[in-house]
């Protein structure tokens, strides 16, 4: 069978699979709806987490990234993963404890203050639309490029598909469709990954056969230093980047993970405090297993590609990279018309251009895999950004139904709420789909900046609370609006008024635009302490509640008043 | 419990020392051996790997891995030393 016929079938499998469980576990209640009953087990939310947590970027991304970016690339692995740890140490525990539905909620009890409430809605909800975005415009790109139809047809087609689970089944439904998505998208993967590294190093493991030998005894990692300086490119292994901004960048990737609203509600679905630490481990392990391999899979195909193309006849290079020059991620332009490719640092004389997604979905024909293996990594991209996309929308219907509508509607019934709950999330399905088909220009590269922002809002003023009873309403509002304006303005400044001055140059302390929500979280948390001293301590009601959510015990499951 | 404020006050000191020492060392690992000092360690190998280069890309997410598991078991035995766990 052809490839075509097998994405088909692959992708069709995966899909009813989805929808069938959706059914089968869709929500009754509001608090189904929104913490799919409380009761959900650490196991199973660690890898609904973990595919929540890894998008369609992550998947087909990250790993070709990292092969044009080598060490530089260590920032998304460090980054993405490193935030796990703040979140099980400072978050999710006291968070369960707390024992409500939404970080604002969190924020509006704590700082007893609506306006405070109504700032936090407004970063979750400017940070998931960012994100969604960008995961429907993924959706589409993926489903045009494996079933080639049109990507507006394919944003529609992801549309309904998550109208359908995310709609119905609320948190509940979506997070037994993340177990199996998880399921689907790891071993989508890992198959060509370990195949690969078979081929080159002779070893199964991708982990070790990052660090593992050629075929003519030479390490791989030390033979790409040497092919790519003898093309006149860096070292892989050595960064380009400062210090100073590495750092950076690594530090609000890392904390802005820990800020993110989609991931944090999902520490309220388990029914203990002790459950949130250990789901927060287990998810780690799951996001470890990919975030180890796309580093292999990013040396393994930086190395294959120039192997096969690099001073290689034109007229007779591999079948894969002629099927992907159809799609317009690779490029041969031979310039000085020798007949062959020379792929060069330098721009003006290079004659082959590769777009960094190649590595990770050619990577099954590059190791000459069978044809349902290409179907399979489709199937497992379309998994991650499903599966992003459905957490994300829920935050956002959650903010809208719950922490709007209810903060300012107490009256309103249950079943009524979680009427407007899920007209909500249509409505949010329906606005990220215009997105997808329209993507405003901005999109692609807001989305990055989804991270700083959160880390510059949230996580000081979530910190703050549970480890401070000093912290008051005054500094919290101050702080979260202080540290989102800043990084804002910065982004907004470098990226869009003078794009020109982008530069190292420019920057205040070396940090670029990527990693200034690190300084935005400084200030964010400076701003809080200093504004917090000068005005009246919270009220005792709100001492004891912080004394409360410190201890363990008496957790119950997660409770609507 | 909840009324004892001084055994209130020992379990969370506890659990901030717990934290301190863990987020070293996650600290370390990271912005440590994979960022601040990574020219350092890459004069040493590791198998294939320069030792820096190993710790960016893979040790330190293993790391991460660990540290929360650690945690786990420590904060589990610290609530029942405490008298705070939930069973």
């Amino acid at each position: 069978m052809d490839i075509l016929t097998w994405t088909y079938i692959l992708v069709g499998l995966s899909f009813t699979l989805y929808i069938g469980i959706a059914i089968w576990s869709r929500a009754g209640s509001t608090k189904e709806f929104y913490v799919a009953g409380g009761g959900v087990s650490p196991l199973a939310n660690g890898m609904a987490t973990a595919a929540d947590w890894m998008s369609a970027a992550s998947f087909i991304s990250m790993a070709g990234i990292i092969s044009f970016a080598g060490y530089d690339g260590s920032v998304y692995l460090m980054g993405w993963t490193g935030g796990y740890v703040l979140l099980a140490l400072l978050l999710a525990p006291y968070l369960r404890k707390f024992g409500k539905f939404t970080v604002p909620d969190f924020v509006g009890d704590r700082y007893y203050s609506n306006t405070a409430k109504v700032v936090a809605v407004i970063c979750a909800l400017f940070i998931s639309f960012t994100y969604v975005a960008g995961q429907m415009r993924g959706v589409g790109i993926v489903f045009s490029r494996y079933l080639e139809v049109p990507i507006e047809w394919g944003v529609v087609i992801g549309m309904c598909i998550v109208f359908f689970y995310a709609v119905l089944g609320g948190m509940k439904g979506i997070t037994y469709t993340q177990v199996a998505q998880y399921c689907v998208l790891i071993f989508a993967y890992m198959v060509p990954a370990i195949f690969v590294s078979m081929q080159l190093t002779g070893n199964p493991v991708p982990q070790f056969g990052l660090g593992g030998e050629l075929a003519d005894g030479t390490a791989l990692l030390d033979k790409l230093d040497g092919v790519l300086a003898e093309l006149g490119f860096a070292e892989y292994t050595s960064g380009r980047k400062g210090v100073m901004d590495v750092f950076m960048i690594t530090l609000a990737l890392m904390v802005g993970t820990a800020g993110l609203p989609h991931v944090i509600v999902r520490f309220f679905t388990v029914p203990k405090v002790k459950d949130a630490r250990l789901s927060a481990g287990y998810a780690l392990v799951f996001i470890a297993i990919l975030y180890t391999t796309a580093p292999a899979i990013a040396a393994f195909g930086i190395y294959n590609a120039i192997n096969s193309t690099s001073e290689k006849e034109i007229s007779s290079l591999p079948v894969w990279v002629s099927n992907w020059q159809k799609t317009n991620l690779i490029a041969v332009d031979d310039k000085n018309g020798d007949g062959k490719i020379q792929y060069l640092a330098d721009p003006v004389t290079n004659e082959l251009t590769i777009d960094r997604d190649i590595m990770v979905l050619a990577s099954p024909e590059i190791a000459e895999l069978p044809n349902w293996v290409v179907g399979l990594v489709a199937a497992g991209a379309m998994a991650a950004a499903l599966s992003t996309a459905a957490g994300l929308l829920l935050v956002i219907s959650t903010s809208v139904s719950r922490d709007l509508f209810k903060t300012f509607r107490p009256e309103i019934s249950e079943k009524k709420e979680l009427r407007i709950a899920r007209i909500a999330a249509a409505g949010a399905v329906l606005l990220a789909g215009y997105f997808g088909v329209n993507p405003p220009g901005f999109v692609a590269q807001v989305v990055a900046f989804a991270f700083g922002l959160a880390a510059a809002s949230f996580f000081p003023v979530i910190i703050m609370g549970i480890f401070s009873s000093r912290i008051n309403k005054e500094g919290a509002i101050a702080g979260m609006i202080s540290g989102l304006i800043f990084t804002l303005a910065y982004i907004i400044y470098f990226k869009f008024i003078s794009p020109e001055m982008n530069t190292a140059d420019h920057w205040w302390f070396g940090v670029s635009p990527e990693g200034i929500g690190s300084i935005g979280m400084f200030l964010n948390f400076l701003v809080c302490i200093v504004v917090s001293r000068f005005t009246p301590a919270p009220p005792q009601s709100v001492q004891d509640m912080i004394q409360e959510i410190r201890i363990p015990r008496g957790a119950g499951q997660a409770v609507d008043h | 419990m909840a009324n004892d404020p001084g055994k209130m006050k020992a379990y969370w000191k506890k659990n901030l020392q717990t934290l301190f020492f863990l987020l070293l060392i996650w600290f370390l690992v990271s912005f440590g051996f994979g960022i601040l000092w990574v020219e350092e360690l890459n004069q040493f190998r590791f198998g294939g790997f320069k030792l820096g280069f190993w710790f960016a890309q893979q040790g330190s997410i293993y790391a991460f891995v660990v540290l929360i598991f650690i945690y786990v078991y420590r904060m589990n035995k610290l609530d029942k030393e405490f008298d705070v766990n939930e069973d």
